[in-house]
């Protein structure tokens, strides 16, 4: 027999008085995401018309450097974020969703940083 | 988890038929959601043949046509047949109204009567509704002051604060929206769902309220607040023509404003 009463079932934990800088981040990194990735679609047009010596050339230049840099942080913290929303909305099992939003943000944190050393290698190689 | 599949009990079986009076000059096909939490069986569909030559325009008429003329089984909620009560909110045809503002002739064919989607049945077209009537009474929907009321009138407000509560006064909570959002489906025990927001920005935006702070607080959440994807089924369905995806947008607006405005 369940005892509670319908408020307290509403009013559950309470609020957790956050998630308007996760919701506002998440507008954010997009918006930055809209002028950065147009030095994406320069790398992925030369990675695959250009040679590899142009290519590595085009990417070691400060500027290109700086730019694909910030887009593989704004995209792996924008896509951090949603995945962890995706997952909120879906996992409802406590320990379930705990886990697979550390995972997912590990694993974020894990691409972010091959992809900043790559480039950098490059970078600072060429 | 999600649950993919459906539970055994909410299979739907083929049920009774109703053939139309002999006579009929204008004989619509009703399709009616039926279960009976007595009976053990699993909810069916029955269909009735209804003569709306004989009856009022809107589909709560034929409902109640339904139960007065052909089966007084048939359990719904009405009462005020004009819009303003909320209580006669269905599916139909897919999408949630209020079938006392829904002319049957806005429909083509069959028209489908099903009760709020993803609220527990209590008889046919009767949901429970005690979660969602919880959750709006734990955004504390009345005035917050610290400020007594003045001794001789009542607590003034301009035109223009006044029509701040436009499009949102008029919400009857009749849970057509909530009930039709995906994010609701999923996480009602937390998220307070589009009627309940819309109901607490309307304190928000009230001028005479003094607690926009602390109501703030408590919407500042996850769950409470932040389930809200923009999915906008709430604005579509609504019954009475109001916008509570703005609602929550405005919400928002004033928590980023609050933390870094």
């Amino acid at each position: 027999m369940e005892y509670r009463s319908p408020i307290s079932k509403a009013r559950g934990l309470g609020s957790a008085k956050s998630g308007t800088e996760h919701w506002w981040l998440q507008r954010v990194t997009a918006v930055a995401l809209i002028p950065l990735s147009y030095w994406l679609i320069v790398l992925i047009k030369l990675a695959t018309t250009a040679t590899y010596q142009e290519t590595v050339s085009w990417l070691a230049a400060p500027l290109n450097t700086v730019v694909i840099a910030l887009w593989i942080l704004a995209v792996c913290f924008h896509a951090a974020l949603g995945v962890q929303v995706v997952i909120e909305d879906y996992v409802s099992t406590e320990g379930a969703k705990m886990s697979a939003v550390w995972t997912c943000h590990l694993l974020f944190t894990a691409i972010a940083v091959a992809a900043l050393f790559a480039v950098l290698q490059i970078s600072l190689a060429g | 988890m999600v649950e993919f599949t459906l539970p055994k009990n909410s299979k739907l079986t083929r049920g009774k038929f109703f053939k139309a009076p002999d006579g009929a000059t204008n004989v619509r096909r009703f399709e009616v959601y039926r279960w009976d939490p007595d009976s053990g069986e699993n909810p069916r569909i029955d269909a009735y043949e209804v003569d709306v030559g004989s009856c009022g325009p809107m589909v709560l008429d034929a409902i109640i046509k339904i139960k007065n003329e052909i089966d007084s089984t048939l359990t719904f909620r009405r009462s005020c047949r004009e819009g303003v009560c909320g209580s006669c909110a269905m599916n139909v045809n897919g999408k949630n109204t209020l079938v006392c503002t829904k002319a049957i002739d806005e429909y083509k064919g069959t028209i489908k009567i099903f009760p709020l989607p993803h609220m527990a049945v209590v008889k046919d077209l009767v949901p429970d509704m005690t979660h969602f009537y919880a959750q709006y009474a734990s955004i504390k929907p009345w005035m917050a002051t610290q400020t007594p009321p003045p001794a001789d009138s009542e607590r003034l407000q301009s035109r223009e604060d006044r029509a701040k509560l436009d499009g949102l006064y008029e919400c009857v909570l009749c849970a057509c929206c909530s009930t039709s959002c995906p994010s609701y489906w999923w996480n009602s025990e937390r998220y307070l769902g589009p009627a309940v927001l819309l109901q607490a920005y309307r304190w928000l935006v009230d001028s005479r309220d003094e607690g926009t702070g602390e109501r703030l607080d408590e919407l500042e959440d996850p769950f409470k607040l932040y389930r809200c994807h923009t999915i906008m089924n709430c604005t579509d369905t609504c019954p009475k023509g109001l916008n509570p995806a703005k609602a929550i947008a405005e919400t928002k607006k004033l928590l980023v404003q609050r933390k870094l405005g």
